[in-house]
């Protein structure tokens, strides 16, 4: 198992290095010049313009700002925003928790609900409730996120009034945060109502985040079910004469999961993506947002830094959701 | 009182096919202490009728008798609740596949000592010690440590051993193995089927064996239930059966036997078994039968008397001479 761990570490590395080489040469595909950008409407000098580059060193050679770029990665600098002249990394920090926090409460929604739900599609298969289940799901999985986010805006913000449209928490109250996450820096903070309005501000996006996740855990885990309840060691476990609730809750749904543990885990990089659009929406300020409006302002360092932590953020829950797949698998975790 | 006494047993299939009798007018009795063999080609409905009774087949199935009794409890009527005190605990069944019968996610020790635990309510400490002694007792070398063990780290013949100590668990009143040495290697087989009977003789449970081996028939059981299509198509005791069969199928299926009790499957006879699509009318087994005439073409047979082993035949064999028989009455006369 161990080895097993440390192999898998060690085949990051050259993913690492790759997507390292993408990010970096992808953000230069991009039309339009950051320096151009800086000079706004006024335009600048030719002379101005290559000082700038020169600073911001554009006008060296490919290879030696990638190659200058990787060294300042391996040392933990990722550079700085053009736009705010922050740390990447540092900006990175402050607006992680936010979206850690809308992706935290989406898969746990997508869980909480999509594993039972599929659970229950197959117990019952063929079943006007499996029908159901599956329809809801094939929809939220085909929902345009955009839209369903603006159409759950337009229902419980607009017409019921029931939640606000945008942040994570209304401005009447200000603390400083203590772990980033809202929804207990408002409880810490003792500010009455605190709580509450994060909460609220919180439950549209991650339903709208939650939503996709939610409709494939519910079908693999579906389709899990009706292959796992058909093996011969489910038929030992009813021939225990042990009630269904343990034998679809135990011994089926433990074999269930390990292919649906991988499917959670492969989530993360739907989230992550899904966060993008949903922070857009609800206008959360998060690291989605964060990268839409860099990618406006062609903020180099921060989109190429950016995508280079989220990668990692994947690859790192990859690693992660293999590790778990080899726990809760017998037939791995003995393996030499 | 019987321990296990089914009459008119019919399990019908739904399927997309429109439904299918997978078995037909089963009747079984087996005492306590006794070994009933059941016998039949692949299909014939051998281990539905024993899923049935054990209440396992899935949600697809029908089950019909006109009496289901088993140790005085009346099966047809009982709760699921009632029947899966019962289930596991006093009927204990084990499966052809030993490799994909045990749960791969949870050690051996874990699935033995929650029958355990569930049934008789014993605490940890106890069923640790009775598992151990189970294990011990199936012939399991190092039990302490094997209890501890997942199923893919074991052989299909510790498996097996495992399945059977599992069923064993709370003493039942009957097991029913379904082929337990169909999947096994050839020496294991003889091991496995040795430990089985030596376990029924010392416990006197009623043992329910169900094989496709001739030779297993002859050395182990007792009484013996040849199926055929889903139907019984004749009952007798062993030596009896082996002496003078009064089905057909049953004399063919000794006839082709090369050599008594040495060979592994059932001997091949020319034809195979109905499907679901392809039933004949009149006796189920007259495209294969080299006695069939017309009259078995269009006519259901009855059973004969039980002193023609309740064969289900128009002309049951005596001596291997179909009695009634048109042709050999000619002969006869
Ligand atoms: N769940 C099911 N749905 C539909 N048909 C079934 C089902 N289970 C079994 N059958 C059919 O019932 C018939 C009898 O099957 P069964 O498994 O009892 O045969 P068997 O005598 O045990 O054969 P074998 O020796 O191969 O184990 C077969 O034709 C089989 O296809
Ligand atoms: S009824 Fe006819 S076809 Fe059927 S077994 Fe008897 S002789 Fe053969
Ligand atoms: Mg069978």
């Amino acid at each position: 198992m161990l080895s097993f761990f440390l192999r898998r570490l060690l085949l990051l590395i050259p993913t690492f290095i790759g997507v390292s080489i993408v990010s970096f040469a992808f953000i230069r595909l991009l039309p339009g010049d950051p320096i151009m950008l800086m000079a706004g409407e006024r335009g600048m000098s030719a002379e101005r313009y290559l000082e700038l580059q020169h600073q911001f060193g554009y006008d060296r050679p490919l290879v030696v700002q990638y190659l200058d770029y990787l060294w300042g990665v391996l040392q933990g600098d990722l550079g700085q925003s053009i736009v705010t002249k922050r740390p990447v990394l540092q900006e990175f920090f402050t607006l992680f928790p936010a979206t850690l926090e809308l992706s935290l409460c989406a898969i746990t929604i997508a869980v909480a609900i999509g594993v039972p739900a599929g659970v229950l599609a197959a117990v019952k298969r063929g079943s006007f409730l499996d029908q159901a289940i599956m329809g809801t799901a094939l929809v939220g999985y085909s929902m345009p996120i955009f839209w369903w986010g603006l159409l759950l805006i337009i229902l419980f913000s607009g017409v019921l009034g029931w939640t606000p449209v945008s942040g994570r928490i209304s401005l009447m109250f200000f603390f400083p945060p203590v772990t980033g996450f809202m929804l207990i820096d408002s409880l810490l903070s003792g500010q009455a109502g605190a709580f509450r309005s994060a909460l609220s501000h919180l439950v549209l996006p991650s339903i709208v985040l939650a939503t996709i996740p939610l409709a494939v855990i519910a079908r693999q885990t579906r389709s899990a079910m009706l292959e796992v309840l058909s093996e011969d060691y489910v038929r030992t476990a009813r021939a225990k004469g042990l009630p269904s609730r343990r034998v679809v809750g135990l011994h089926a749904l433990r074999n269930a999961l390990i292919p649906v543990i991988t499917t959670i885990g492969l989530q993360v990089g739907v989230l992550l993506a899904g966060a993008i659009l949903t922070e857009t929406i609800f206008s959360w300020p998060g690291i989605g947002k964060w990268m839409v409006d860099s990618v406006f302002r062609r903020d180099y360092p921060v989109i190429q830094g950016g995508l280079l932590i989220i990668a990692g953020i994947i690859m790192l829950v990859n690693l992660l959701v293999d590790v778990l797949y080899g726990l809760v698998n017998p037939r791995i975790r003995h393996a030499r | 009182m019987s321990l296990l006494d089914i009459r008119n047993l019919t399990v019908e299939f739904r399927t997309a096919q429109g439904p299918f009798r997978a078995v037909d007018g089963v009747d079984l009795v087996v005492d306590q202490g006794e070994i009933l063999s059941i016998v039949g080609e692949s299909g014939s409905g051998k281990s539905v009728a024993m899923l049935a009774t054990m209440g396992l087949l899935p949600w697809t199935a029908t089950v019909t008798a006109d009496r289901m009794a088993f140790d005085g409890h009346d099966l047809l009527t009982m709760s699921r609740r009632e029947r899966r005190r019962i289930v596991g605990r006093d009927m204990a069944m084990i499966f052809q596949e030993p490799m994909t019968s045990l749960n791969p996610c949870f050690t051996v020790g874990f699935q033995i000592k929650e029958t355990l635990r569930y049934h008789l309510g014993l605490d940890r400490k106890a069923a640790h010690e009775r598992a151990v002694e189970l294990m011990r007792q199936v012939g399991i070398p190092e039990p302490e440590r094997r209890l501890s063990a997942f199923p893919h780290q074991m052989s299909g013949g510790m498996s097996q051993r495992c399945m059977i100590a599992m069923a064993l668990a709370c003493k039942p009143k009957l097991l029913i193995a379904d082929e337990p040495t169909t999947a096994l290697d050839v020496t294991i087989q003889a091991q496995i089927l040795d430990l089985l009977v030596g376990l029924q003789r010392d416990s006197g449970m009623g043992l329910v064996l169900i094989t496709h081996d001739m030779g297993v028939v002859a050395e182990t059981a007792e009484r013996v239930v040849v199926q055929y299509a889903g139907q019984q198509v004749e009952q007798q005791d062993v030596k009896a059966l082996f002496e003078d069969p009064h089905h057909p199928y049953t004399a063919a299926l000794l006839a082709a036997l090369p050599e008594r009790a040495t060979s592994k499957e059932l001997p091949s006879i020319p034809g195979v078994v109905p499907g679901q699509g392809d039933r004949p009318t009149g006796c189920l087994f007259n495209p294969r039968c080299r006695f069939a005439t017309d009259h078995c073409r269009k006519v259901v047979p009855p059973h004969a008397s039980s002193e023609m082993g309740r064969a289900l035949c128009h002309y049951p064999l005596r001596h291997g001479v179909p009695t009634g028989h048109p042709a050999h009455m000619e002969a006869a006369s």
